[in-house]
């Protein structure tokens, strides 16, 4: 399907409706379409482009002269569209929260940095900002100093929760240390008895200012900064800023380099789903695909370390390329690790398949329905396992993904058992892309020669991170250095998934259910 | 059931057969760190971990510490979920401000005697964040640090150095 089939009918739907939109273009934030929206007409064109069944995928702002701008980016089969709209100071933005629920905590995020004033919001209250500033500070606007004096942080103890009440309701706060070696957050938990009535999820602990360290650095220390977004997905993460940064400066990057990128994101994608596999077995007791899987991962990392340098491939990529080679004994490496690798997964996953206790444990619990998961944009293999298929590399395949055919898992069931499936499958279908991948290794170089500074451009990244998709949107000022970046990971869009899939299971079924899905913390925070 | 077994017999005990050369470092490391336990914390070693602003990259080093080719607890060495049960608060990322009072909380819940150690570049120096308005940077600016353990993230081996270096 071509991109008129896609935005033409959208174009025509706003025109007939009456809603402006001007200044068309395709090239600017290539490969997604840009067009922007006068500020009245925001919502009314949304919901329209609802209607046509795109996908939400991001929102967020940023400073634009006096004003702010709002951009939200929408998919439909793999053809991205981001709408802009001005926003002078004066005005409230019509929230999209009502047409896409899970743009309510981006709104939030750019409500508490940036200042942007919205009505008709489904939840108004603060999402990032605890105590460590005022309301009425903006730390993202370029006035905010970076660094100011500041004393100690009290703790946040006057978040409006919501509350419930009955006979037998009984509230229970955890967090934001945990009872184990995770990122820290906090959730609510209302329960009769052991069942689950509400959860609610507080977020923004780790928040560590990143948006705004952006600020005026040069692409390398940006890449450098990309890379710890978030620890599990730093090739991700790393490989979605810079491929933003190529687009803004039409870098081409050489085949080699894309194909090396590719292999090292396979690798991170299966790395961590083992790791996950063996750790929801684990958290309903079967410490077998625990020890197997954690085994198979060390072995798996400690090649990264041989091959890349580093356990998780961190600082690898960088803008117009990569600083690692591959050479024929370490693709023999590579080779030989799979063949091991292969038939020992594929032992170990007929093994937990054929166990009654986890399929006691498993299925049925922490089920996110295929219309639930589609009302909320849910992505990832959280989407995948409800009918939500959507993934970068098939639906929008960039280089060198244009080149390969990627299988996409796909259930229906949507609980814990077909998050863990398609984690499953991931890692068989991973395992053999790394091998054409190798096949097709390009020869060449594996770094562009380009100028070193881009000025005044913008650009967009899509990555299929091992999460989901990974957006992130980058513009450079006129001296070169970074004006706004902005990494939306994939777990803002699986986070809300978590609190709509944990109704009616029962309290000690929670710590599943959220490996289940295992949104970052710190990718969310930022 | 049997075929499990099966494949856990076949898998043998991978904590002692591997001659790896960082595996041969780490065991000896770890006969090091038993004989300081054993003799300052009656063989155990109990470790509150909190994450005060890490990027999660530290955490999943520190989890493979727990796996069978580390295997820390042979050593006496165990993660606890209560700050009241443990000897040592690791810390790893640069402390944000939305989490320094919980972090400085768990300090204060923890008995006497009690050591603190910064794991990771962020927790020893602030790392790639630094001190900001939504930070406090290293570690030691929020907490008395006893032992610095540098990398990013830092290998279990290396985790396992900073370990001893607490106990001398």
């Amino acid at each position: 399907m071509n991109t008129t089939d896609i935005l033409q009918p959208f174009i025509d739907s706003c025109n007939q409706s009456g809603l402006k939109l001007s200044g068309l273009d395709s090239i600017l934030l290539a490969p997604a379409h840009c067009v922007c929206v006068f500020h009245s007409d925001w919502s009314a064109t949304i919901k329209l482009a609802r209607d046509a069944e795109f996908r939400f995928c991001a929102f967020w702002c940023q400073e634009k002269m006096n004003e702010l701008e709002a951009l939200v980016c929408l998919e439909k089969n793999g053809q991205y569209l981001v709408l802009r709209t001005d926003v002078t100071p004066e005005i409230t933005l019509a929230s999209i929260s009502p047409i896409y629920p899970v743009a309510n905590r981006l709104e939030r995020h750019a409500s508490d940095l940036l200042g942007l004033q919205f009505h008709d919001q489904t939840d108004s209250r603060r999402w990032v900002r605890h105590q460590a500033w005022s309301q009425g500070e903006y730390p993202l606007r370029t006035s905010f100093p970076l660094n100011p004096e500041r004393n100690s942080t009290p703790a946040d103890d006057s978040y409006p929760f919501l509350m419930v009440q009955g006979a037998g309701v009984i509230e229970i706060p955890v967090g934001p240390v945990h009872a184990g070696i995770i990122e820290p957050g906090h959730f609510r938990f209302q329960a009769v008895g052991e069942t689950i009535l509400n959860l609610e999820e507080r977020l923004g602990y780790v928040h560590k200012g990143i948006e705004k360290l952006a600020m005026g650095r040069d692409v390398y220390k940006l890449v450098r900064l990309a890379s710890r977004i978030s620890g599990d997905s730093t090739v991700a993460h790393c490989w979605a800023a810079c491929q933003a940064f190529e687009r803004a400066g039409k870098i081409d990057v050489p085949a080699r380099a894309l194909h090396i990128r590719a292999i090292m994101a396979e690798r991170e994608r299966i790395a961590n789903h083992m790791g996950d596999i063996g750790a929801i077995c684990n958290d309903v007791g079967f410490a077998f695909a625990q020890y197997q899987f954690t085994r198979l991962k060390e072995d798996w990392v400690r090649l990264n370390q041989t091959l890349f340098g580093h356990r998780f491939m961190m600082d690898k990529i960088i803008a117009g390329g990569v600083v690692v080679d591959l050479d024929d004994h370490g693709i023999e490496l590579l080779r030989q690790q799979i063949a091991k690798m292969e038939p020992e997964v594929k032992t170990i996953v007929e093994r937990l398949e054929g166990s009654e206790s986890l399929e006691d444990r498993l299925m049925t619990t922490g089920r996110l329905t295929p219309e639930q998961a589609s009302q909320y944009s849910t992505i990832g293999y959280t989407g995948k396992a409800s009918g939500q298929c959507f993934d970068v590399r098939s639906a929008a395949p960039y280089p060198p993904y244009d080149q390969l055919s990627v299988t996409i898992p796909g259930y229906r069931a949507g609980d814990v058992a077909a998050r863990a499936k398609v984690r499953a499958d991931e890692i068989d279908i991973s395992l053999k892309l790394i091998l054409r991948l190798l096949d097709s290794l390009p020869t060449g170089s594996i770094c562009a020669d380009w100028s070193g500074v881009i000025k005044n451009a913008e650009g967009i990244g899509f990555i299929e991170g091992w999460r989901g998709e990974i957006l992130t949107y980058i513009r450079m000022n006129e001296q070169g250095k970074v004006q706004r970046f902005f990494p939306r990971d994939p777990s803002w869009l699986m986070w809300p998934a978590l609190e709509l899939l944990i109704h009616g299971n029962i309290v000690p079924d929670f710590p599943v259910c959220n490996k289940s899905v295992n949104g970052s913390y710190s990718g969310q925070d930022l | 059931m049997l075929s499990m077994f099966i494949k856990i017999f076949r898998t043998g005990i991978v904590t002692e057969q591997v001659i790896d050369k960082t595996v041969d470092e780490y065991e000896s490391l770890g006969i090091e760190v038993k004989r300081g336990i054993d003799k300052n914390f009656a063989g155990s070693l109990a470790i509150r971990q909190v994450d005060a602003g890490s990027c999660n990259a530290c955490e999943l080093e520190i989890h493979a510490l727990n796996n069978p080719y580390y295997d820390i607890e042979r050593f006496g060495i165990h993660f606890v979920a209560s700050p009241r049960h443990a000897d040592v608060l690791l810390v790893t990322g640069p402390v944000s401000r939305n989490m320094e009072t919980a972090l400085k909380r768990t300090y204060e819940a923890m008995p006497e005697p009690k050591w603190v150690i910064a794991a990771g570049d962020c927790a020893c120096n602030g790392g790639e964040f630094g001190v900001s308005y939504a930070s406090c940077g290293a570690l030691e600016n929020v907490l008395p640090v006893d032992v610095l353990i540098p990398g990013c993230p830092p290998t279990p081996t290396q985790l396992l150095i900073g370990l001893l270096a607490a106990l001398r």
